[in-house]
């Protein structure tokens, strides 16, 4: 079953071309890394996908919902933890849980925010704005909000830039028992490791488009054979990125 | 009001009662100028108004749209702010009706202005306001002045969704807070020079303090009233219509 279905798509700002015919699918249940770097258009990607952009033409299909014909149905399906996170400073991090509880009709909406703070760590500070929280607490919040009401598809615009590597290593964590539950997980990242630890499957976006996507193993396949001297050494997908732009701006040049 | 509105409503109104002071600094300058006006320039005016006219109860009303010209500046920047840290982007996501994200700002923008000139009425009390009024007249104070936060609201509606820094979305409600100095609402019209007298008299604060000078002191309204009507209706729709607008490309 495919959960994110996205086929020539294309986005432009102004005239200029930011995604020009992507296309990807992400099945049920997988962990799915959109890996570029900075103005790839990862965010872009991600905004259309959850209603918040409109495509400028190709198709965006989340849990089978056209993203533009059946906005309200792809919205009853995803959650959104935006690249910066979007906390409520004035309230606590209890309230801002319960918020989101209740806007989700959420039955039980203070029990639940009672076990997301649980969750992520965040039963000390509960009742504390969420103004007051270091970095890696307010993007703990941000996810734990995120995951109000289980839904089935997680987009995570870029969960861990700008924490420490402890930080890290608890996002890694969440989104590893996430995909566990069998919750399906589109992140976008710029860390090549993080998208090698993490993903079932990556696709790289470069200018626009998607220059490779598949398996770390099937991306490590595309390595280029004049460096196979090296072989013993296995190659990080930062080498393989590298490798396959340089390829990309050749074949371009010829 | 729907549900997922008043969810929204109810998270705005905690940020305005953690800070309170956003009502309070609403307030005290329109108080520091009402003060200035009935003990300096006070009795100075009177001299030149029928006998027996009570200058607290005259400039009152124009205290009070001043005000409400500067409390909306905080709907614009409550927006603006909601923008910035994405929260907004974050409730568009949600299968929630888009527009609750925006009529929560709306309501919460008419109950603190509300808010705010209650606080005036009882600091004018002290300074000898009276009112003559009757309960349909207070109503219809109330009802004058809701809808002109309305209308305004909806214009500091388009700064918070358009403007790119903060100081961007509030900064328009400056020359409107001044806007009741050229009008009727501190001293009679008669003895300004002519082009000054022409705007005053055609602006739309003079028609509502007019208006609501007549209610307060329980005297016929007239025509006034309908122009201060037509004037908060026609300011609401076409700045509702701009609003709605911003909101669809936001
Ligand atoms: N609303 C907008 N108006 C104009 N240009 C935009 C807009 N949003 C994005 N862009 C441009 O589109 C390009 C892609 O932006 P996008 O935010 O999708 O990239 P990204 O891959 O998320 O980058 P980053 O890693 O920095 O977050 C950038 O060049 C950006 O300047
Ligand atoms: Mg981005």
């Amino acid at each position: 079953m495919t959960a994110v279905d996205v086929r020539g798509l294309r986005k432009s700002f102004k005239g200029v071309s930011v995604l020009c015919g992507v296309d990807f699918a992400v099945s049920r249940g997988e962990i799915f890394a959109l890996l570029g770097s900075n103005g790839a258009g990862k965010t872009t990607a991600v905004n259309i996908l959850s209603t918040l952009l409109r495509p400028d033409g190709g198709s965006a299909r989340v849990c089978g919902f056209d993203v533009s014909d059946r906005p309200d149905e792809v919205r009853k399906s995803i959650s959104l933890t935006g690249q910066f996170a979007a906390v409520d400073d004035i309230l606590t991090g209890r309230e801002n849980l319960i918020l989101i509880a209740k806007l989700r009709d959420v039955a039980a909406a203070k029990q639940t925010a009672a076990e997301l703070l649980e969750r992520f760590g965040l039963t000390d500070a509960a009742d504390r704005r969420a103004g007051t929280y270091s970095g890696g607490m307010k993007r703990r919040l941000d996810i734990a909000m995120s995951l109000v009401d289980d839904p089935p598809v997680v987009f995570l615009d870029e969960p861990t830039t700008g924490l420490d590597p402890e930080g890290r290593l608890e996002v890694w964590k969440t989104v590893k028992e996430l995909a566990g539950g069998g919750t399906t997980i589109l992140l976008t990242t710029q860390y090549l490791e993080e998208a090698e630890q993490l993903a079932d499957k990556i696709a790289i976006l470069h200018e626009g488009r998607i220059i490779a996507s598949g398996t770390l193993d099937e991306l490590k396949k595309l390595f280029p054979p004049a460096k196979v001297e090296y072989v013993e050494k296995q190659p990080t997908l930062e080498e393989i990125f590298l490798a396959i732009i340089g390829k990309n701006i050749e074949t371009e040049g010829n | 009001m729907n549900g997922k509105t008043g969810v929204l409503f109810g998270r705005l109104m905690r940020h305005i009662l953690r800070s309170p002071d956003t009502i309070i600094t609403v307030a005290i300058t329109p108080i520091a100028i009402m003060l200035m006006f009935v003990y300096v320039f006070g009795g100075a005016i009177t001299a030149s108004l029928p006998s027996g006219v009570n200058y607290v109860n005259y400039q009152l009303p124009g205290i009070l749209l001043m005000a409400i010209n500067s409390g909306i500046s905080y709907t614009a920047f409550r927006m603006f702010g909601d923008r910035q840290s994405g929260i907004f982007s974050r409730f568009h996501s949600m299968p929630i009706r888009r527009s609750s994200a925006l009529w929560a700002h709306v309501f919460v923008s008419l109950v603190s202005n509300m808010l705010t000139v209650a606080i005036i009425f009882l600091v004018a009390l002290p300074m000898g306001f009276r009112s003559s009024a009757g309960i349909l007249e207070w109503l219809s104070v109330a009802g004058i002045l809701a809808l002109f936060t309305l209308a305004l609201t909806w214009v500091a509606v388009i700064p918070g969704l358009v403007a790119k820094s903060a100081e961007g979305a509030s900064v328009f409600s400056y020359p409107l807070i001044f806007l009741p100095m050229f009008s009727s609402a501190f001293a009679p019209t008669e003895t300004m020079p002519a082009a000054v007298r022409w705007f005053a008299e055609n602006q739309p604060i003079t028609s509502i303090v007019e208006t609501l000078r007549s209610l307060l002191n329980a005297e016929p309204a007239g025509n006034e009233i309908w122009i201060a009507l037509a004037w908060c209706a026609g300011i609401a729709l076409v700045a509702y219509f701009f609003a709605m607008r911003a909101y669809g490309r936001a």
